[in-house]
């Protein structure tokens, strides 16, 4: 692993869920690690699972197997079990800013939450510690009294950022934090986040299917494919050699607009057939049947990560053991 | 050159809400020729589907179109009766919406809304046999690149995935869509491998039916690779038009050249920075170049007068007064 | 933290977009006023009591009587504004024991589901539902003497489980949205997130509900009232008055039309009023 001391540390976690039609196995053996003052960031489309990671690992499912730690401290409960220091540490920011606020609450109401339940405001006076946050997260004082509902994502994003940071986290989950912004105002609260990162001296988790996104703000990147991860790099590393068939297939499926950004992409892999539902996962390698480069063993075994080179993990029958320039 | 399927020439629609007047599009132009595919990019709320529906005359009630014309073939589309437009939307322009699941029925069977449709559209003066209708149906969905179509019309909306929706979507579009085929947003609720699939599979049925488009994204990549002409769209004006190729090479409009830089790019480079300022609301906007406030290099003259659409040669068109003066 | 006024004109805009709206609301203004000062503006309120005027019985509506007078002599317009009052009283009472109760087990309910306390509450709501209304008022009337603070009881009795549903579909809803996790995880306790997260969604449904069974409440009383099991004679309680004056119908016809009428009204008024209600909290589109 990097130098640097893990935060976060996920082993074997696994996450099912039973459902009248049959066992959906969301997350399925994932193991990676953040580390202090690092953004580590989770790729993935619909039904891989990096939303689900991000809720269990803030107690909002409790996990099937496997364990969590935080600080070297175990944190696979619920978060009704929670110690109240730990949840100060944790926090989340989702992703469709509409459903995340409460309509019926004012941004001030929001805000002053946290500090309410934490007491953190050592003279009462909890006004002051709202308005230094609007600040912060810079919305105009006046808009403490207007419902959060009634602001523009931009806005509602920037409310739900600074409710994450009332209670002075050390770890933040972003749940595809911009995905329902548009461009311009995503380079906003982006730049806000990476501001905070340096001044709060933050660790990131941060879930997104935007892969052009990802390569500007992580350090490692792991791709998740319907409940495992299937490869793991730092990023540079990760954009410009990937090993792992479907990463190679999501990168050269990304819209992109320069020239240069089209030569980095690898050889159009076209996807053939739909993506499998979590409920039945196809048997051995789950990308299996829409792999064109399947193999008989493809089929039957699953495959294990490995470290094929220094800090690079895949999850490919392709990749059998290490490569030979490590 | 040839004639142009759609003029739409200094548009203005305004919207009646309690607060007052939401003047939402002003002198909006959009030029679209036979068997063109033209794009229309700009952020939420720019007016891009307010356009679309000003085209197809399904604007809400409480919206006033206050000038401007809109020629489809030669005829002003905001002047025709009833029937005749009924004619139009059933036999020559049809719509793809944004969200596939909210475009079907739930409670109907695929095959009892595409039936529907074909009915309303192909036979228009006979009356057809059961059997014609959906053999009509499954030509349809087998066109719009969906597998086993006899099952996909006995199955219910939710049976099916999101990308095999926004298929049947685009089928039911086929049947209306003789000429002119307006997709709206049709890739944005989908992962990204599979919208990839679904805009290549549309660019070929579009070329294959030579069908003229008007494809609206916020997603500017998704768009390049389709459309021949770009429309830059911002708070209800136009304000850049070029040929695909002339726009990314050379974007003259300062709100163009931030929203190309504003997109992260799959090469690194850092989190671009956003636009300052905001979107000014639709009610107290003022007179003059709506972009005004926000770039850095307005003048005297851009706060009073709205800048027309300027020629700069290379079919390259701005609506901004640093090109041109009248 | 301080809120901006909320904005009354445009309330009143949204309130008024179909004028019967308005219309209701003044039915219901009128109707209040008249009970709260029936005292005062009757012609003649000694006759809301024991009173008897047999010379000036059964007199058909004149310049003096404007209703006419009842086989007692007894006026019958006054005798209907003192009616008013046991009706909204009764509307009062039994919303006011109804809905608090209702809508808090409603919200339990949908915070705790999945376990137990779902169960007990729910179940039990359904056992009184299983029931129809005016069954069970009227075994419940029949069982403990008639009077109008019985008939009250009864039919609270039967009317919390529809706020207790009410509520706890939305309560069970919105449970699971991010607002309500994104609350928890900041640590808030459940009393916070049930009374200031998930119960400001609910007002809407909530007071329009409320205004709606205002008129159905009075409407259940009046029946009670009606086959006896409610107000008992002297009180001028507009069903008993309906049901009285039947005896005398055809020919002294006003005894009872007017006080049938006026039941007609009022819920008519209070229906007309909740379509307002409801278009006030209903979700605005551009």
């Amino acid at each position: 692993m990097m130098s640097g001391e893990e935060i976060l540390t996920v082993k074997g976690l696994k996450k099912h869920f039973k459902t009248t039609r049959g066992i959906v196995k969301a997350v399925d053996d994932v193991s990676f690690c953040v580390m202090k003052n690092e953004t580590f960031g989770l790729v993935g489309e619909s039904g891989s699972g990096k939303s689900t990671v991000g809720h269990v690992i803030m107690g909002i499912y409790g996990p099937t197997a496997g364990s969590i730690t935080f600080m070297g401290k175990d944190i696979s409960m619920g978060v009704g079990k929670r110690p109240k220091e730990l949840k100060k540490q944790l926090q989340i920011v989702f992703q469709d800013p509409a459903s995340s606020l409460n309509p019926r609450r004012t941004i001030g109401q929001i805000l002053e939450l946290p500090f309410r339940v934490h007491h953190l405001a050592p003279d009462g006076n909890y006004a002051e510690k709202v308005f230094e946050m609007m600040d912060l997260i810079e919305l105009p004082r006046e808009f403490v009294v207007r419902y959060a509902g009634e602001q523009g994502g931009g806005e509602k994003q920037a409310v739900a950022i600074g409710r994450a940071l009332a209670t002075g986290p050390r770890f933040i989950v972003l749940d595809e934090p911009t995905s329902a912004l548009d461009v311009s105002i995503q380079a906003k609260i982006i730049n806000m986040l990476m501001r905070f990162q340096k001044d709060f001296d933050l660790s990131y988790l941060f879930i997104t299917h935007n892969l052009s996104l990802m390569r500007n703000v992580a350090q490692r990147v792991g791709i998740m494919y319907l409940g495992k991860i299937v490869e793991l790099a730092g990023t540079p590393e990760f954009f410009s050699n990937p090993l792992h068939p479907y990463t190679k297939m999501l990168l050269s499926a990304v819209p992109v607009i320069t020239p240069e950004e089209e030569a980095l992409k690898p050889e159009k892999i076209t996807s053939t057939g739909e993506i499998a539902g979590a409920l039945n996962v196809p048997p051995g390698c789950s990308f299996h049947p829409r792999c064109p480069f399947v193999m008989d063993i493809c089929r039957d075994i699953v495959p294990i990560m490995i470290e094929y080179k220094n800090g690079h993990h895949v999850a490919c029958h392709l990749y059998p053991s290490a490569g030979k320039n490590m | 050159m040839a004639e142009q399927l759609l003029e739409v020439k200094d548009l203005q629609v305004n919207f009646k809400v309690y607060e007052g007047l939401l003047r939402v599009l002003k002198g909006v132009f959009l030029n679209v020729g036979a068997k063109e595919k033209v794009g229309i990019i700009g952020e939420s709320g720019c007016g891009k589907t307010t356009t679309m529906k000003a085209i197809m005359r399904i604007l809400a009630a409480n919206a006033i179109v206050a000038g401007g014309t809109i020629a489809y073939r030669g005829s002003d589309v905001l002047q025709l009766g009833m029937q005749d437009l009924m004619r139009l939307r059933r036999t020559s322009m049809s719509m793809i919406f944004q969200d596939p699941t909210a475009a079907l029925n739930p409670v109907f069977k695929v095959g009892e809304q595409l039936e529907d449709i074909v009915r309303y559209s192909e036979f228009t003066s006979d009356a057809p046999t059961k059997q014609e209708v959906r053999a009509k149906a499954v030509e349809l969905l087998k066109s719009a690149a969906l597998p086993e179509p006899e099952r996909i019309l006995d199955s219910y909306p939710f049976q099916l995935s999101g990308g095999m929706r926004q298929r049947v979507c685009i089928a039911m579009s086929l049947a209306s869509a003789k000429d002119l085929l307006i997709a709206d947003e049709p890739g944005t609720s989908l992962d990204v491998t599979i919208e990839d699939q679904i805009m290549r599979e549309l660019k070929q049925i579009v070329e294959e039916r030579g069908l003229s488009v008007i494809l609206i994204s916020h997603s500017i990549g998704a768009v390049k690779g389709f459309v021949t002409k770009l429309y830059v769209m911002y708070a209800g004006t136009m304000v850049e038009e070029a040929p695909t190729g002339e726009l990314f090479s050379n974007p003259v409009h300062p709100y163009t050249q931030n929203l190309l830089k504003a997109v992260p790019k799959l090469t690194g480079g850092g989190v671009p920075e956003g636009i300052a300022g905001r979107i000014p609301s639709y009610i107290t906007i003022a007179d003059g170049c709506r972009f005004a406030s926000r770039c850095r290099s307005a003048k005297e003259r851009c706060r009073t007068d709205g800048p027309p659409a300027f020629d700069i040669g290379n079919g390259h068109r701005v609506a901004c007064f640093h090109y041109g003066d009248i | 933290m301080s809120r901006r006024g909320p904005d009354y004109g445009k309330s009143w805009h949204k309130f008024s977009k179909n004028y019967l709206s308005q219309v209701g609301l003044g039915v219901v203004a009128l109707v209040a006023f008249v009970a709260i000062f029936a005292p005062y503006i009757a012609p003649y309120p000694s006759h809301a009591g024991f009173f008897v005027d047999y010379p000036e019985a059964h007199e058909s509506p004149n310049w003096v009587h404007i209703f006419g007078t009842d086989q007692f002599g007894r006026d019958v317009l006054s005798r209907i504004m003192f009616g008013f009052r046991y009706s909204l009283m009764m509307a009062v009472v039994v919303l006011s024991l109804v809905v608090p109760l209702g809508v808090v087990l409603g919200l339990v309910a949908g915070y705790y589901r999945g376990g137990k306390v779902e169960m007990i509450i729910m179940r039990g709501a359904d056992i009184f539902l299983a029931v129809p209304p005016l069954v069970l008022a009227l075994s419940i009337c029949s069982v403990l003497t008639p009077s109008v603070f019985n008939a009250m009881m009864a039919v609270s009795l039967m009317w919390w489980p529809w706020y207790t549903r009410l509520v706890y579909s939305i309560s069970s809803s919105l449970r699971n949205e991010p607002f309500v996790q994104a609350a928890e995880i900041a640590g808030a306790s459940p009393f916070h997130i049930i009374f200031r997260e998930i119960l400001p969604n609910c007002l809407g449904p909530i007071l329009t509900k409320v205004t709606l069974d205002a008129g159905w409440v009075i409407l259940i009383g009046a029946s009670l009232s009606f086959v006896g099991l409610g107000a008992q004679p002297p009180i001028p309680d507009l069903g008993t008055m309906v049901s009285d004056g039947a005896n005398f119908l055809p020919e002294q016809w006003w005894v009872s039309l007017f006080p049938a009428l006026t039941i007609v009204l009022i819920i008519l008024g209070f229906n007309l009023l909740g379509d307002g209600v409801r278009d006030l909290f209903a979700a605005e589109t551009v």
